[in-house]
């Protein structure tokens, strides 16, 4: 099989906008001109948003789109090389060489190596989608390893020289933005900073991603969280969030609660904050009415 | 080498506009951007500003004052320029972006609120103070209260095996098993997070606090430091620049409510609103400044701070009430927040200041504690 290169799919960004949502995945105009440009220019794309606005869920997108695999590597304070780039399976090494007596072996063949995201896309950049997701969670170390692969897709292996891509590989990094991340790192990619969508576009993720909703409960659900975010809460919801609240207050209403009771309801998915939750109780049934008139 | 076309010379002097305006943009930015802008078309204007946006990629913070540029660059409209609306939200200031070129056009600005505050920093400058700052600074990153990271470090002594390492030994000395080589989890400092209020009523001691803030930030790998008054500013790159008082005097012009009222529970609420500060106050040693004289209810205040010490590794106040021998944690607000608070001590003086947090490592008995045998 074959597949479509990337600059045949990415012909414009209204193109991407339209095959991102047939990925069920709702790009404004914005994020996909920031996509068509990643793709187009050879650059990664750093997400930057508050959490559950749909980062990772966009890189997934992505990934579908090109019709292709997705790595994903999660970054967390103390990940190093050996986690992203590649390790020695030194079990297997021990037993090869107990293995082979007498006879000569090479114990850094290839399956003795074991890839690890970096170098696994870096083996097919053609087929797979890199997603270093969290990248703010790593140390500044990381980030520099992360910032020498960026700019040459290339890994040195001491015992097996340096492998290079064949081809730009296309990466998505993510960022929750609890700290800043160097300057190089942004400099080098094209950036996009995803915010919570409106009321309007809010409602149409709600339609695409929740199981059955109608399309009034989805309205609703947009508005009042729309309202409830504005707020000064410790978390406010994410658009993910969102969607719960309208699945699961879906399904308290078919087992007989009336509306407004079912979002009262189910506010446990939308709000995971006990201070939040006490905050918010005594004027949700306000904003649920207003919500739904 | 082609010459540009005419046509690219404004998105050329777009990226210098910015620069002059403290955003950092780097000459490959300034080529993305082109390129980007080609290959878009551009069909209309909104295309360049797209572009734009993912190109030079402005901090979301500016964000606003990066759409007033673009209008008044690229339709000449003059009038768009950035106003904060001043509405009852509490005003956040984060100047994480900005590059240094600022300095030299800050320290020229004369006249105002700005100078008094900057003439009120060299007022108070005691060499003994500097000694004690000075050793402050050196001891502060090995002082500090630790953690245990996820990070391993090898050692000699008092570890567990590690594994992979011995493993790479072995195979390297085909099969032969050298003496085992250990491995022990690392420790980390915590992250110190500052707090300074500004409000008029603290009038006498922020010039010190100040001070003791660049060298915290000087010393420890990971401090932040905020002032709050009646907003909240965040003055941690401020205070990176090695040089004090070019540094302090940066500061000081980021901070625009000198000397004002306190709105201390809501700047706090707005702090942990911001994702990434409150993230930043996880599992930190949190230090307030302030004399915690909070106008009208203290609700709001009480919230923070019950919020700020689940955040915390340690929640500790420093007011310079503290050091009259006859003060009493008596005050409505104080009585309040007092079971939130591992520490309550005297902030009066840089000495004793920098001695507390020096200690905040060690164990030391939470305030209610200490205060309910004298009060």
């Amino acid at each position: 099989m074959t597949l479509p290169s990337a600059e045949t799919v990415a012909t414009s960004p209204e193109a991407v906008a339209q095959h991102l949502a047939a990925s069920r995945y709702l790009a404004d105009e914005s994020l996909s001109t920031a996509i068509f440009l990643a793709i187009r220019l050879g650059k990664p794309l750093l997400l930057e948003g508050a959490p559950g606005v749909g980062k990772t869920e966009a890189a997934k997108a992505i990934a579908e789109l090109l019709g292709r695999d997705l790595v994903r590597l999660q970054c967390y304070e103390g990940i190093d090389a050996a986690h992203a780039l590649y390790e020695w399976n030194y079990q297997r090494q021990l037993l090869a060489i107990r293995h082979a007596g007498e006879h000569e072996i090479d114990i850094y063949d290839d399956r003795f190596l074991i890839a690890r995201p970096l170098l696994q896309v870096l083996k097919a950049p053609e087929q797979r989608v890199l997603l270093v997701d969290e990248i703010d969670r790593s140390d500044h170390e990381f980030e520099a390893l992360l910032l020498e692969f960026l700019s040459d897709f290339q890994i040195s292996i001491p015992e097996r020289g340096t492998i290079r891509a064949t081809a730009q590989p296309i990466v998505i990094l993510t960022s929750n933005r609890t700290r800043e991340l160097a300057e190089a790192l942004r400099r080098r990619c094209v950036y996009h900073w995803i915010g919570y969508p409106d009321a309007e576009r809010e409602a149409a993720i709600i339609m695409l991603r929740a199981g059955d909703v109608a399309e009034a409960t989805a309205r609703a659900v947009a508005a009042a969280v729309q309202s409830i975010r504005a707020r000064p809460l410790a978390k406010p919801p994410g658009i993910a969030e969102a969607v719960e609240w309208a699945n699961a207050a879906t399904i308290l209403e078919k087992g007989g609660s009336p509306w407004p009771e079912a979002f009262r309801r189910a506010i446990g998915v939308l709000i995971k904050d006990e201070e939040d939750l006490s905050y918010i109780a005594p004027e949700l049934g306000r904003i649920v009415e207003e919500a739904l008139a | 080498m082609r010459a540009l076309p005419r046509a690219a010379t404004p998105l050329l002097g777009f990226g210098r506009l910015l620069r002059r305006y403290g955003f950092a943009i780097a000459p490959e930015q300034v080529s993305g951007f082109m390129q980007a802008v080609t290959l878009l078309g551009p069909r209309s204007m909104a295309d360049i500003r797209e572009a734009a946006l993912a190109t030079l990629a402005p901090p979301p913070d500016r964000r606003d004052e990066f759409e007033a540029h673009f209008q008044n660059h690229f339709y000449g409209n003059t009038s768009a320029v950035v106003e904060g609306d001043a509405d009852e939200e509490t005003r956040i200031k984060d100047d994480g972006g900005a590059s240094q070129e600022q300095i030299e056009v800050i320290s020229q600005q004369e006249g105002g609120e700005l100078s008094s505050g900057a003439e009120q920093l060299s007022t108070r400058d005691f060499q003994r103070d500097d000694d004690g700052l000075a050793a402050f600074r050196r001891k502060l990153a090995s002082a500090l209260p630790a953690r245990r990271s996820f990070r391993t470090v090898r050692t000699h002594s008092r570890g567990k095996l590690d594994l992979r390492r011995s493993l790479r030994e072995i195979v390297s000395a085909d099969g032969d098993v050298p003496s085992p080589l250990l491995r022990r989890r690392q420790t980390v400092p915590r992250k110190l997070l500052i707090l300074i209020d500004v409000s008029g009523s603290m009038k006498l001691h922020t010039a010190d606090y100040l001070k003791l803030a660049h060298a915290a930030v000087q010393g420890a790998d990971r401090a932040e430091i905020f002032t709050f008054g009646t907003r909240l500013t965040r003055i941690t790159s401020a205070l990176r620049i090695r040089d004090r008082d070019q540094a302090l005097a940066r500061a000081a012009a980021q901070v625009d409510d000198w000397d004002g009222g306190t709105r201390m529970g809501p700047t706090l609420l707005a702090f942990l609103s911001v994702p990434r500060f409150s993230a930043f106050s996880r599992g930190a040693a949190i230090v307030i400044l302030s004399d915690a004289l909070e106008r009208g209810d203290h609700a709001e205040l009480e919230t923070a701070m019950r919020r700020l010490s689940a955040r915390a590794f340690r929640l500790s106040l420093a007011t310079p009430l503290a050091g009259d021998p006859r003060f009493r944690p008596a005050t409505a607000a104080l009585r309040a927040i007092l079971p939130d608070l591992d520490d309550l001590v005297d902030g009066s003086s840089l000495a004793g200041l920098t001695d507390f947090i020096l200690s905040l490592a060690r164990p030391a008995p939470a305030a209610a504690t200490i205060w309910k045998g004298v009060s």
